[in-house]
């Protein structure tokens, strides 16, 4: 999808500008715009408690449902008169620490499963395969929905929950990467060097297939935003007090007729984000894995 | 071959299910104990033991397990706790509802996006390529409770043309409808474009149109089948997921079909409903999965030989 301009006539100029310049025309706007928007929400996430203007919970009851772009609520206000734009950065910081850490989990543990099917093969990879097939038969909103619906609602469930999402993706490319490379030199020398195991697999086999997970990563990362807010605009994933951008859009659905606003603004943050977030990665892939598409 | 290819393939469709089912069981067990869930905190000692008597509660977690698995084969899929109905029954009855915005969605999806997808791949940077990777894009990064509740803005509020939720008419029907089609069209369109570059560039088509080849016939006879088989994955997956993708759209919609059954379900606990929709919603992947695979043997030859074993 990127386009590498490699017409232009390379010009002997070697001033620091020109290097700098060169250095930022290499990357197409569209990207740039991504890693600035992340970078963005990112720091939004990290000082959310230094910039939000009211507290999430506070209300204002003589401006209730405020128009945007009035003093002293710059995103308008909703039913209860709390202001959007502090619920909107709250929002964000919910968000995205869900997604990170859902995504985290969830590379840790597939990769691990991937590992250890490629080691041991025999019985725990057919497990492991198994369990990757049962994943994939299953569509990961209806099992969350179910779990959801046994045990109840809570952040911590739904943290772990979010955790699962993709490990499958990560178990098979990790399993495969991992049996191709102990069928390579390298591997099998430290292995007749001595090394333990969980030393090859670490020092020497990760590293060599972690720009395919990181790509992967890349993928799931958005998907889990899509899927945390799904749920939670389903009233099935955070729980009010606590607001999360899905769960934003779920309650200015209600508010839809007289104050589209409520809505509008944690959906535009959704949409620039994973489209930042695809962007980006896209980008990312050509520059890290060109074996990928 | 052909025979083992198929009955590997039914086998692990098999083992999945099985899988699916073990898995309710396993969290409907966790998930609290079903004597005390049915009579309440209160009930007194007698009661309950009766209770885990009557229904083999008391056996061991095996032995309720192999109860289990024959009940769910022999069609008992537990009764509703809020309607006292069958809970197949009730999932049954909404399965029309559902079909009735899946099948014309899923229709949209493969007459715009693989034809979009396709032409796009042929005419490289050309406007109507950018526009296709620039709808994908936007398909794929929207989701679908945005879009539905944009397109209620749009047709519903401002515009005023069209209803916005309900099961009335017609009418009803097109805002969930598009809801669930606009994503999958990019998808399904990004998707077809880097298949068929991917096959554009192989070695045979450049064979094909070096003898000479009409245009027209490389691209029907020999790049569309080899495209076919990354599109019909896809496809496959769409089917499969179809149920899903209906869960939040019938919830936007107020539409009565099983993705509403499901969520108003888990708002009532009403597990044995919830259990029959999982069941359900598994064999619809797993099914459309097998057919996905039959279908592989059929498209390329060559994959009959490297499944098999």
């Amino acid at each position: 999808m990127t386009i590498a301009d490699t017409s232009s006539s390379a010009r002997p100029d070697h001033t620091v500008f020109s290097r700098i310049g060169r250095a930022f025309r290499q990357v197409p706007f569209s990207v740039g715009f991504g890693i600035v928007w992340l970078a963005g929400m990112v720091l939004v996430a990290i000082f959310a408690d230094q910039i939000r203007p009211y507290g999430i919970t506070a209300m204002d009851l003589r401006s209730r449902l405020a128009l945007p772009g009035t003093f002293p609520h710059v995103l308008g206000t909703d039913e209860l008169g709390r202001d959007v734009l502090s619920r909107l950065i709250q929002s964000i910081r919910m968000s995205l620490v869900i997604a990170f850490g859902a995504t985290i989990i969830s590379a840790v543990f597939g990769t691990t499963l991937g590992f250890l099917a490629a080691k041991f093969r025999g019985v725990v990879e057919h497990l492991v395969l198994v369990l990757a097939d049962f994943q994939a038969a299953l569509p990961f909103l209806i099992m969350s929905i179910a779990i959801l619906a046994f045990f109840g609602s809570s952040m911590s469930l739904l943290i772990v929950l979010m955790g699962f999402y993709g490990w499958e993706r990560y178990a098979r490319i990790a399993r495969g990467l991992a049996i191709s490379a102990s069928a390579q030199g390298y591997a099998a020398s430290v292995v007749q060097l001595g090394a333990t195991p969980m030393r090859v697999y670490l020092k020497h086999i990760l590293p060599n297939v972690a720009s395919t997970l990181i790509v992967s990563m890349t993928l799931t990362f958005p998907e889990i935003i899509l899927m945390e807010s799904g749920l939670s605009f389903l009233g099935l994933g955070v729980q009010p007090p606590e607001t999360s951008l899905g769960n934003m859009v779920g309650f200015g659905r209600e508010y839809l007729t007289r104050a589209p606003w409520i809505m509008l603004a944690p959906s535009l943050v959704i949409m620039l984000t994973t489209l930042s977030i695809s962007l980006v990665g896209d980008w990312l892939r050509d520059k890290l894995d060109p074996t990928l598409r | 071959m052909m025979v083992r290819f198929i009955l590997t393939r039914l086998f692990r469709a098999f083992i999945t299910i099985l899988a699916v089912i073990t898995f309710a069981f396993v969290v409907l067990r966790m998930s609290g104990d079903p004597a005390q869930v049915m009579l309440g905190p209160d009930a007194p000692n007698e009661t309950v033991l009766a209770f885990r008597a009557t229904w083999g509660l008391d056996q061991p977690i095996w032995v309720q397990y192999a109860a289990y698995i024959k009940s769910i084969f022999s069609g008992d899929f537990g009764v509703s706790m809020r309607d006292k109905a069958s809970a197949i029954h009730l999932v049954i009855e909404r399965i029309p509802a559902t079909l009735q915005l899946t099948i014309p969605a899923l229709l949209l999806k493969l007459a715009i996006g693989i034809p979009a997808g396709v032409y796009a791949a042929l005419h490289r940077q050309s406007i109507i390529d950018r526009g296709v990777i620039f709808g994908a894009v936007l398909g794929f990064t929207i989701p679908s409770f945005v879009m539905g509740l944009l397109l209620v803005l749009l047709f519903s509020i401002i515009l005023g043309v069209l209803p916005s939720g309900g099961q009335d008419t017609w009418q009803h029907g097109i805002l969930p409808t598009l809801t669930m089609a606009i994503g999958g069209i990019g998808i399904l369109a990004r998707f077809s474009r880097s298949a068929m570059i991917e096959v554009m560039g192989q070695p045979f088509i450049r064979t094909a149109s070096a003898k000479g080849l009409k245009w027209k016939d490389v691209v029907w006879s020999h790049a569309l089948p080899n495209a076919a088989v990354p599109i019909v994955t896809i496809v496959g997956f769409m089917v499969g997921s179809l149920i899903a993708g209906a869960v939040v759209v019938e919830s936007i919609f107020s539409w009565p079909g099983i993705g509403r059954l499901l969520v108003v379900s888990v708002t009532n606990r009403d597990l044995a409903v919830v259990q029959c929709i999982l069941l359900v919603v598994a064999a619809t992947m797993v099914v459309s999965n097998l057919v996905v695979d039959l279908l592989y043997g059929w498209l390329d030859p060559r994959l009959r030989s490297q499944s098999a074993h």
